[in-house]
C-alpha cells in the first residue's frame, strides 16, 4: 500500500485537502494527515513515499490522485525540503510541522520530541531559567520582552500556586504561525509549557485559543489528553476565547480566563507577581513557548548563535495578503524586509508593483518599498516607527488606498477597544471622524456644539485638510502616550505611517521626501 | 390552558432545565463563566435572556456581571442566528486581496447586510477579524468550515449552500 501525507491544517482544508485525502484513501493509499509545510501556493499538497524519499505533488485536486500515485502528475515538486522556499529556512520551532502526524506520540518522539523536557528535568529550575536567558529568547507575541527575565521574576515570586498561560489569541491579521504550530505540532507547545512549569514551579497551565481557530482548539485538546501522563504532575487545559481581539493583550487575557470581560489591567503589578487569579503567572505567546524545547535540547548557544543584534534565534515570519509565495518562513533575524517580500515572497500575487507592506498586524506600520532596506529586527523596526509584532507581513499592491487603510485601523480600534481607557475608546472614534473629514476635503463650518457661545476652548470655523491633519497627529500622540495597552497605543503606527509615506491618498499635497519624523 | 401556551411553557422549561444542567457542570470550575456561556450557546444557539439569572445564581455573580460579559464578547448572541452563518473576514490581509469588494458582493448576493440576519431567518452574515488563512483570502467561515479565495464564483456556491 502506498503511503501518502496530506495536511489537515485549516488553510489546507480550505484549499481542498480533505477531498484530496478522501480520494487517496478511496484509491487505496494509506494517508497520514499532517500539519502544513507552510507554502500555500503548492497546496493541496500530497507527499508520496517512494524509494527516493517523500516526493511532493501540488497543487493537486481530488480527481487527480491516480496521477499522483503513479507519479505522472504534472505538478511534481520533488522533495519539499529542497524547494528554494524551504531550503533557505532555518526551522528550529517548525522543524516537525508538516512532516509528522501531529497527534502521534511515537512520531513526536522519533523526531526529537521530549528531549528538551527531559533535559530540563535533569536541571534545577534556576538552571533552566538561565538557559532561556542565555538563549536571548524574547517574547514572540510582539513586545519582545526577554523571556528568561520574565521566568526569573515568576520563579522568584513567593507563593505556592503558580500558573503557566499560553497566549494563543492570535488575532493579528497577517499572522497564522500560532495556529499552524498548534495544528501541526501541538506536543511542541505542550513540551514548552511543561518546561516553563518546571522552571518556575507552576502546577497548572492554560492555553487560551481564540474561537476563530476551531481546528487548533480540537487538536490542542486531544494532544493535551494524549500527553497528560508525560507532563504530569503538571496539568493543562484549553480555554476558548469569544471573539475579542483585545484578549490578546496579556492582562485582558488573564481577566478573560477568570471569566470576566476582557479588560486590560494597569501594570504594575506584573503578571509574574500578581497574575491569573492573583497568583504569579508566566504568560507567553505560542511561539515563545514552542521555541523553548529546542533551546533546552540543542543548547542555548545554538539558538543564540543565530540572529541579528539583540534579536537572537529564529522568527517564524508569515507572508500574507497579496503575495505570490504566501506562507510560513522561519529564519534567523536580520534578513531585510525587501528580501522577504520580493525574493522570498516573490512580490504580489496579482503581479502588480508592491505599494505598501504592513508588518506586525493591525497595529503595525505601513512601509513603502523605500523602506525595504530595514533588517528584520526588533530594534530596527522600533527605530523606524514600526514594529515586527508577531512577524506577519501583509503585502498590498498599487491598487491600495492608504487613507482607507488608515481609517480602517481607527475603525478596528473602535470595534475592539475594551473601553477601559479614554484615549483608545474615544480617540479611535474621533480618529475615524477626522479621517472622514480629511477625505471630504476638510469641513466648511463648526459643528453645532462648537458653535455654542459657551464653548471657548475649541477652535471654531472651517478647517482645511491640513488643519485636520494637525488634529489627527495630535490625536495619535494622545493615543500613543495615553493608552493603557498596545491596542490604543499602537493604532497610531498604521495611521501615521500612512500619513507620512502616502500623504496624497489623504488629499495632502506634500512630497513624500519632505517628511521628517 | 390552550395548546400553544402549554407548548410555550414546555419549551421554556426545557431551556431552563438545559441551562441548569450546564450551570451545575461549570459551577465549580475556576473562572467558569466563559466556558459556561460557550456551552449554553452551543446547546441553544444563543444565550437567552432567561439564562442570565440562572447563570448569575449558579456562579454567585450579579446579573449585571453576567450581562456585562455576554455583551462584551462578539461571539455571544442574545438572539438566535440564521439557519446558516457566514463569518466573512474584514481584516487587512483579506482586504489586500480584494476583501472590500467581496464584502459588498456578499451582502448583495446573500441579500443581507453585514452584521444582520436575513428576514427569512435563512442566513446571518457577520464580520470576523482574521481567521488565520491570510495568504489565501478573502476568507470566510461558513457553518464552521473554512472557505478561502472567495470571488464571485465562490459566493455563488455559498449562496447555493445556504438556500437549503
Amino acid at each position: 500500500m502506498t503511503r501518502a501525507w496530506v495536511s489537515a491544517d485549516m488553510a489546507s482544508v480550505a484549499l481542498g485537502s480533505d477531498e484530496v485525502a478522501d480520494a487517496l484513501v478511496a484509491a487505496g493509499a494509506e494517508v497520514i494527515r499532517t500539519g502544513s509545510r507552510g507554502l500555500f501556493r503548492i497546496e493541496p499538497l500530497v507527499e508520496v513515499e517512494t524509494a527516493e524519499g517523500r516526493i511532493g505533488f501540488g497543487p493537486v485536486t481530488a480527481d487527480e490522485v491516480a496521477a499522483v500515485l503513479d507519479g505522472s502528475h504534472r505538478n511534481r515538486l520533488g522533495k519539499i525540503e529542497e524547494l528554494p522556499f524551504f531550503a533557505r529556512q532555518r526551522r528550529f520551532t517548525f522543524a516537525r510541522c508538516g512532516i509528522t502526524d501531529p497527534l502521534s506520540l511515537l512520531d513526536y518522539e522519533a523526531h526529537g520530541g521530549w528531549r528538551g523536557l527531559n533535559a530540563a528535568r535533569l536541571l534545577q529550575p534556576q538552571d533552566v531559567v538561565a538557559a532561556v536567558k542565555d538563549s536571548g529568547l524574547r517574547g514572540r507575541g510582539g513586545a519582545g520582552f526577554p523571556t528568561g527575565i520574565k521566568w526569573q521574576t515568576a520563579l522568584d515570586a513567593p507563593g505556592g500556586e503558580k500558573f503557566i498561560v499560553c497566549n494563543a489569541d492570535e488575532g493579528d491579521s497577517g499572522t497564522f504561525a500560532d495556529r499552524m504550530l498548534m495544528e501541526g505540532d501541538p506536543f511542541c507547545l505542550i513540551e514548552g509549557m511543561a518546561i516553563a512549569a518546571h522552571a518556575v514551579g507552576a502546577q497548572h497551565g492554560y492555553v487560551y485559543i481564540r474561537s476563530e481557530y476551531p481546528f487548533a482548539i480540537d487538536v490542542m485538546q486531544r494532544a493535551i489528553a494524549l500527553a497528560a501522563h508525560i507532563v504530569a504532575p503538571f496539568t493543562l487545559e484549553v480555554r476558548v476565547g469569544a471573539g475579542a481581539y483585545v484578549c490578546g493583550e496579556e492582562t485582558a487575557l488573564l481577566d478573560s480566563i477568570e471569566g470576566k470581560r476582557g479588560q486590560v489591567r494597569a501594570k504594575p503589578p506584573l503578571p509574574a507577581h500578581v497574575g491569573l487569579f492573583g497568583k504569579p503567572t508566566v504568560i507567553n505567546n505560542v511561539l515563545t513557548l514552542a521555541a523553548v524545547p529546542f533551546i533546552l535540547s540543542e543548547g542555548a548557544e545554538t539558538y543564540a548563535n543565530v540572529g541579528f543584534g539583540r534579536s537572537r534565534g529564529t522568527m517564524p515570519i508569515q507572508l500574507a495578503g497579496n503575495v505570490l509565495n504566501g506562507g510560513l518562513f522561519e529564519i534567523g533575524f536580520g534578513m531585510t524586509l525587501g528580501e522577504l517580500v520580493e525574493e522570498i515572497g516573490g512580490g504580489t500575487e496579482t503581479g502588480r508593483p508592491v505599494r505598501a507592506v504592513q508588518v506586525g498586524g493591525p497595529l503595525g506600520a505601513y512601509f513603502p518599498p523605500a523602506m525595504f532596506h530595514l533588517p528584520f529586527d526588533y530594534e530596527a523596526f522600533t527605530q523606524a516607527n514600526g514594529l515586527i509584532g508577531h512577524a506577519g507581513i501583509t503585502v498590498f499592491d498599487d491598487s491600495v488606498d492608504m487613507a482607507h487603510m488608515a481609517r480602517f485601523a481607527m475603525e478596528f480600534c473602535a470595534v475592539e477597544s475594551c473601553g477601559k481607557c479614554t484615549p483608545c475608546r474615544i480617540g479611535s472614534v474621533r480618529g475615524v471622524e477626522t479621517i472622514d473629514r480629511m477625505l471630504a476635503g476638510g469641513r466648511g463650518a463648526p459643528d453645532r456644539v462648537e458653535a455654542l457661545p459657551q464653548i471657548r476652548n475649541a477652535k471654531g470655523g472651517a478647517r482645511s485638510v491640513n488643519d485636520e491633519e494637525v488634529l489627527l497627529r495630535d490625536l495619535c500622540a494622545t493615543m500613543r502616550y495615553g493608552s493603557l495597552c498596545a491596542l490604543g497605543g499602537f493604532t497610531p503606527y498604521p495611521v501615521l505611517s500612512a500619513l507620512d509615506y502616502f500623504p496624497a491618498d489623504f488629499g495632502l499635497e506634500r512630497p513624500v521626501e519632505a517628511v521628517e519624523r | 390552558m390552550g395548546r400553544n401556551e402549554s407548548t410555550a411553557v414546555a419549551l421554556e422549561r426545557s431551556v431552563e432545565d438545559e441551562v441548569a444542567t450546564l450551570v451545575a457542570r461549570h459551577a465549580d470550575e475556576r473562572g467558569g463563566l466563559l466556558p459556561l456561556l460557550h456551552a449554553i450557546q452551543d446547546a441553544l444557539g444563543h444565550i437567552p435572556r432567561e439564562a442570565i439569572p440562572l447563570v448569575a445564581e449558579g456562579l454567585n455573580l450579579s446579573r449585571a456581571e453576567v450581562h456585562g460579559v455576554v455583551s462584551f464578547y462578539h461571539d455571544f448572541r442574545t438572539r438566535p442566528a440564521g439557519k446558516h452563518v457566514v463569518k466573512l473576514c474584514r481584516a487587512e490581509s483579506c482586504q489586500a486581496r480584494g476583501g472590500a469588494a467581496v464584502e459588498a458582493a456578499a451582502s448583495a448576493r446573500l441579500g443581507v447586510a453585514m452584521g444582520e440576519t436575513r428576514a427569512d431567518g435563512q442566513v446571518t452574515l457577520e464580520p470576523v477579524y482574521c481567521i488565520g488563512l491570510c495568504a489565501i483570502g478573502p476568507n470566510a467561515i461558513v457553518n464552521g468550515r473554512p472557505v478561502c479565495r472567495i470571488d464571485l464564483g465562490v459566493l455563488d456556491l455559498i449562496a447555493e449552500r445556504i438556500s437549503t
